[in-house]
């Protein structure tokens, strides 16, 4: 079995969408179940990851590679290094709770919807552990599948409109990566991460191939200029599908910026890490003003996704001023380890936040901030993980977003103060739109009838914010483990951000 | 003795009836199929006749090809129009204009 | 011997226990249970903090100094939650875990008929815990962690009245100016980490002399000097935290939580929170003498100008809250003159003392059914004895007559001012000299309007209202001025602490002066160079507690205590309309005032009201004109226009294809016949 680990982790989940799918619209619960028992055991298949990942050691393990098509020479290659393992994990996760927190709430073809995220699950996954650029590709596009399903089907009254934006947004970027691909296909001869990395490349080839890696990823992430489909994205899906997008979707962006773009083109990564590190501090300030005044609160928290995402870009091209220019691999780490709890933790914290909103979307169904107001009067419980993951989301100490937040800005005034002056200024415009919202949403007196016949959370959706508080604060008091399983991975990317291929 | 010249003249005297075909007849459905087919028919045998005067094979290769498409394609077109024909009681291209946006 | 991990660890968890159990399990102990369990640890907490003072003062204990676990580690740095415990921290968690008590106690008689009487004793618990996480770190990013925590709790807390929209507006503008001064901080600390590579105290500290002469780059020609940035940034989070002009502008504002957490956390120990975290940075700040010289000039400015606008508050807890305001200004003063010693001594003092102005405050509060203003009060001495002597008591205290407590605290810092000569002395000496005649001027006033002279309301025995139980959340539905029974003495849960507070407060400076202030009692917690230890100047001139309080008879302060004194005598006790007077007279002055220098209204317009404009141009021009509009619907649009002008070409009619044929056919052709032959020339 732990010889095909990886290959039983993403097919079982879409493997198990065939039983869900069959289960058909007349039989909701036995779907449900199904669902819950697939992603259940792809939880604990991932597990076992840890037992056999060797943290110390670090490196690619759990290696698979078969050849898959032989005339171009392209392999079924999977393996998993401490990052990896920890996306793996944050995916089957967050999974889980997404299934059981649409439950009740999607009441149309429920089989189809517990099925799309079954497949969805399993590609992202897919994902995570392909050592193979096409093999990426192939999982990198057929992810916009069921994610272009489940909001196109489940969504809300715009969402032809936003799947359109989302699909196209996306698509365009994973052109200028393919061609990318094919032209390093070309002078490599294969797909193979591995060899792609130690491939020689003159500089002006290397900048061409970051651009489009960038475009690629950044639309992903997304970065600003070009993340305007997020909001609209967020906006329209189901709560599962906003969750599955914040939490783990964004996350393939920075996740491919680290397997392809500091590998592959160190020098021109290095060269434009400007460019980047502007735009992250962009995404800071810039997207903090305007997640402040929207006044729809999965718009708000979409928004505020953008900034946190911008501390991760931020973490990672940081790590190339820092190991490159000033030498310093120790603070390179920090600020790329940063960036890479900072992804995990926005996994759960987003993920919360657009939980919570789902929560109160199913009781009003408005998402509007100023339908809201004095909802701790109904619901205290509610208030409380509310409250939680609003401040988890303005990085309080003692939660997940503290963690990464720190780490960065403490690498970035290394790099430069001025870049970790932008940088905390998220500590302000964080804590001003989240309780902000707060304060809108939750505190004062219930001035709308409805507000006041809201019941307080049911024992399921307190078993997933439960679930969702427990690993925020786990995260936030002690984020050792999860450093230490990431850290040899990272130590070994700061390296190889070092080399010159020139 | 039969030149390469003929084979091409002869081509393209078809292609010729053709194209007057297609501009004489603007309406019937039926005769524009045909002046398709005709064109069609030119170009195939231009094909023969540079293969066999080329000594290549692939020309008749092609030219199966071709047949195949276009008995095919004959085959679905003529389908299409007698069903259209019984919704609509014409053939005339002009009134047949409802999916154009 | 050592001190034991165990009893540290207890001490600071005990709180959290409680906390714990008063939030998810108050509906199953009950009102009762709730108060009891956090009474229960806060009983341990503060009885152990006791014992370790002992066992460091008297025991010969060692500092204790460990990590308990490693909360990051990357390469050469290392981030861990440890503890550090030496007299400075010892002294504090006794001062937090005692004030902490009391004030828990005092809780079950103030907030007897609130709804959410198990939530607030879970608040204050979570508090006494972040704040004891806070004293007792033993590195940046635990203190980092106390102080957001506390920060929090401080929010949950101003909005305890979450209906209020008032609180609800303080609680968000508390936390927000917080963060800007966490901002500054955090920056601080990563400036430590970069120059000083370590965020443990006796690391850093040990390390600190190295960052003379090491210079931060701000633009490719400004170089400035390492500890001043280090320091500034570390002193603006205590400018949030410790409410310090111009950040000071949430604390007057924080008033809307209730009286108890008033008297805890903006009063006695969050907003200390900055004056002990800079007496704990002495290694560091004692590098930079800009640093300092900025200190002092702030806190300066905030000793004599709030202290100002408290003349003129009528809400008896206003009053207290600029009060503090001030009083934060001389700690932070005697900071800046590197008396680090004085200003924790103040602190400590100042803790017990203005606790109980609090405390004693929302004693009359509760005998007034929840009426704050001054003006509806008056001759109440005669309806609460208790209340009335301990806040004379405390008054006192805060207006340093000789022998009380704020005597010692006060007047060392005073006398330290004078003994500096930093840049900005002069100033400085000036406000906290002028600073003693305000203290004691809006002292006089609040005891005199809310104790002594006519009583302003009037008691209406209305049976039918007569058992109408006062819930806080119908604050300001009763009429002014008019109370339904006669204002009577709060029970003993609400006086047993103002006498337990009472106590220390008079006597406390008494005995510790000596040791604290002149006897080295700190130890190595705080480090002053030889040149700019005023304290150890003023050392030479100390012949006792008895000698320097006879002495302070004849000082400057005293005497403009005692002016303060005949005029506010004068004008509130027998010739009330001197005041009205006045402020006709004074009106520019007295608008200015009252509307506290406008700090309030220009942030309004400048951060809320611009934040909000800024954030709806980005939106609206950034975002939806050029992002989407321009850029990508612009896109979408071209492709569409492109598209309709391609569809005309495809018009279904064949011979058009055909015509197409046959003139690109002709066009090909006749290309060839005329520049056929120039290509092949070629």
């Amino acid at each position: 079995m732990f010889n095909h680990l990886l290959s039983l982790l993403i097919w079982l989940p879409i493997v198990g969408a065939v039983p869900v799918l069959l289960a058909g619209a007349a039989r909701p619960n036995v779907a449900r179940w199904l669902a819950l028992l697939f992603m259940v055991l792809t939880f604990v298949v991932s597990l076992f990851l840890l037992p056999q990942y060797d943290a110390t050691q670090g490196g690619m393990q759990l290696v698979e590679s078969h050849l898959w098509i032989a005339s171009l020479n392209v392999h079924y290659g999977l393996a998993v290094d401490g990052i990896s393992v920890a996306l793996i994990l944050l995916t089957t996760i967050v999974g889980i709770l997404v299934v059981i927190g649409a439950w009740e709430v999607i009441q149309n073809k429920t089989h189809q919807y517990m099925a799309a995220m079954l497949v969805l699950e399993g590609l992202m996954i897919g994902v995570f552990c392909a050592t193979d650029a096409l093999l990426f590709y192939v999982f990198f596009e057929a992810m916009l599948i069921p994610m272009f399903i489940l909001i196109g089907i489940w969504g809300g009254p715009r969402r032809v409109y936003a799947t359109l934006k989302f699909f196209i947004y996306t698509f365009l970027g994973s052109i200028f990566m393919l061609i990318a691909l094919l032209y390093l296909y070309h002078k490599a001869g294969t797909f193979d991460l591995r060899t792609l990395a130690a491939l020689p490349l003159t500089f002006t080839e290397q900048a061409w191939i970051f651009f489009a890696f960038l475009l690629a990823f950044a639309i992903k992430v997304p970065m600003v200029p070009v993340h305007t489909w997020l909001p609209d994205a967020h906006v329209e899906a189901p709560t599962g599908g906003s969750v599955v997008l914040a939490a783990v979707m964004l996350k393939v962006g920075t996740y491919g910026m680290l397997r392809f773009i500091l590998p592959i083109v160190p020098d021109a990564g290095a060269h434009f890490t400007w460019v980047v590190v502007l735009l992250s501090l962009v995404a800071i300030v810039y997207i903090g003003y305007v997640a402040l005044v929207q006044e729809d609160m999965k718009k708000l928290v979409a928004y505020s996704s953008v900034a946190h995402m911008g501390f991760v870009t931020l973490g990672i091209f940081i790590a190339f001023m820092l190991a490159r220019e000033l030498g310093d691999v120790d603070t390179a780490r920090l600020g790329m380890q940063g960036a890479m709890v900072q992804m995990i933790s926005h996994g759960f914290v987003s993920g919360a936040m657009f939980t919570c909103i789902g929560v109160m979307y199913d009781r009003l169904h408005t998402r509007l901030i100023k339908d809201y107001g004095g909802l701790i009067n109904v619901m205290p419980w509610f208030g409380f993980f509310y409250v939680l993951f609003a401040m988890a989301n303005c990085g309080l100490p003692g939660t997940s977003g503290f963690v990464g937040e720190f780490m960065v800005i403490l690498a970035s005034f290394k790099a430069s103060p001025w870049i970790a002056l932008f940088a905390a200024f998220t500590l302000i415009i964080g804590a001003g739109y989240t309780l902000w919202l707060v304060k809108r949403v939750l505190w004062g007196e219930i001035h709308n009838p409805h507000v006041a016949e809201m019941k307080d959370i049911s024992g399921r959706e307190t078993l997933v914010l439960g679930a969702f508080a427990a690993l925020v604060l786990a995260l936030g008091i002690w984020p050792e483990p999860l450093i230490h399983l990431m850290d040899s991975s990272v130590t070994q990317l700061v390296q190889q951000l070092a080399i010159h291929k020139i | 003795m039969i030149t390469l010249s003929h084979f091409i003249v002869l081509g393209a005297i078809l292609f010729c009836i053709a194209v007057a075909g297609l501009f004489i007849n603007r309406k019937n459905v039926i005769v524009l199929l045909m002046a398709i087919e005709l064109m069609l028919l030119a170009v195939n045998i231009n094909f023969v006749a540079f293969s066999r005067f080329g000594h290549d094979v692939a020309g008749q290769v092609f030219v199966f090809f071709i047949l195949t498409v276009a008995a095919a394609e004959s085959a679905i077109g003529l389908a299409i129009l007698v069903l259209l024909f019984r919704n609509r009681s014409t053939v005339n291209v002009a009134e047949i204009d409802s999916m154009k946006g | 011997m050592a001190l034991s991990t165990s009893i540290l660890l207890v001490i600071a968890l005990a709180p959290l226990v409680g906390c714990l159990l008063a939030g998810f399990l108050g509906k199953q102990i009950g009102r009762a249970g709730a108060h009891s369990v956090t009474i229960l640890g806060l009983l341990i907490s503060c009885g152990l903090s006791f014992y370790v003072l002992y066992q460091l003062v008297w025991g010969g204990a060692a500092n204790y100094d460990q990590n308990l676990y490693t909360w990051f580690e990357i390469g050469k740095f290392n981030a861990s939650v440890g503890f550090m415990v030496d007299r400075l921290t010892a002294m504090m968690m006794v001062v937090v875990t005692f004030v902490s008590l009391l004030v828990h106690v005092y809780t079950i008689g103030y907030m007897h008929d609130d709804p959410g009487y198990q939530r607030f004793f879970s608040y204050i618990s979570l508090f006494t815990f972040s704040m004891l996480m806070l004293v007792m770190a033993n590195n940046f990013l635990q203190l980092f962690f106390g102080w957001e925590a506390v920060g929090l709790v401080s929010y949950l807390l101003i909005g305890f009245w979450y209906k209020r929209p008032t609180a609800i507006f303080a609680n968000l503008k508390a936390f927000l100016v917080n963060r800007v001064g966490d901002f500054g901080f955090l920056l601080g600390i990563a400036a430590v980490l970069t120059f000083l590579g370590t965020l443990d105290y006796a690391t850093a500290f040990a390390a600190a002399p190295t960052l003379v002469g090491k210079t931060l780059a701000i633009t490719q020609n400004v170089q400035w000097d390492a500890a001043t940035v280090i320091c500034v940034l570390l002193f603006i989070g205590a400018m949030g935290k410790s409410a310090q002009v111009p950040l000071h502008v949430w604390l007057p504002d924080s008033m809307e939580g209730p009286t108890p957490i008033s008297a805890l956390i903006h009063a006695a120990t969050m907003v200390t929170a900055g004056i002990f975290m800079v007496a704990r940075m002495s290694p560091l700040f004692e590098l930079s003498q800009s640093a300092l010289s900025f200190v002092m000039v702030i806190g300066a400015t905030g000793a004599l100008f709030t202290g100002l606008i408290g003349i003129v508050q009528n809400d008896i807890k206003r009053v207290i809250a600029y009060s503090t305001l001030s009083q934060l200004g001389y700690m932070t003063v005697a900071l800046g003159v590197s008396a680090y010693a004085g200003a924790v001594f103040h602190l400590m003092t100042h803790a017990f003392f203005k606790a109980l102005l609090f405390l004693g405050a929302g004693s009359v509060i509760i005998a007034m059914h929840h009426e704050q203003d001054m003006r509806y009060m008056g001759g109440l001495r005669k309806y609460m004895p208790i209340t009335w002597i301990t806040m004379w008591i405390g008054s006192l205290a805060l207006v340093a007559i000789p022998f009380t407590s704020g005597f010692y605290s006060k007047d060392a810092i005073i006398e330290a001012v004078g003994e500096s000569h930093r840049w900005g002395a002069a100033y400085a000496y000036f406000c906290v000299m002028a600073g003693a005649f305000v203290t004691a001027t809006y002292t006089f006033r609040q005891m005199y309007l809310t104790f002594h002279g006519k009583e302003r309301f009037t008691v209406v025995h209305d049976h039918g209202h007569g058992h109408h139980v006062e819930h806080m959340d119908d604050h300001g539905h009763h009429e002014q001025g008019i109370m339904h029974e006669t204002p009577k003495e709060s029970p003993w849960v609400v006086t047993l602490p103002l006498v337990l507070l009472a106590i220390p407060s008079l006597l406390v400076g008494f005995f510790t002066v000596k040791p604290m202030l002149f006897g080295g009692w700190f130890g190595s917690a705080i480090r002053v160079n030889g040149a700019n230890d005023v304290l150890g100047e003023m050392g030479h001139e100390f012949h006792g507690a008895l000698a320097m309080a006879l002495h302070g008879f004849w000082s400057l302060p005293f005497g403009l205590v005692v002016l303060a004194f005949a005029i506010t005598t004068y004008i509130y006790l027998f010739n009330t309309s001197v005041a009205d007077k006045l402020k006709n007279a004074l009106n520019p002055f007295y608008q200015m005032l009252n509307h506290k220098y406008w700090f309030d209204a220009v942030y309004y317009v400048l951060f809320a009201r611009g934040g909000v404009k800024l954030g709806r141009l980005f939106w609206k021009a950034g975002d939806a004109a050029v992002i989407d509009g321009v850029m990508i619907d612009g896109t979408t649009a071209m492709t569409r226009r492109l598209a309709s002008g391609m569809r005309r070409l495809q018009s279904g009619y064949l011979y058009q294809y055909a015509f197409a044929m046959i003139i690109g056919l002709i066009l090909l052709l006749g290309g060839y016949w005329l520049f056929g032959p120039m290509l092949a020339a070629q």
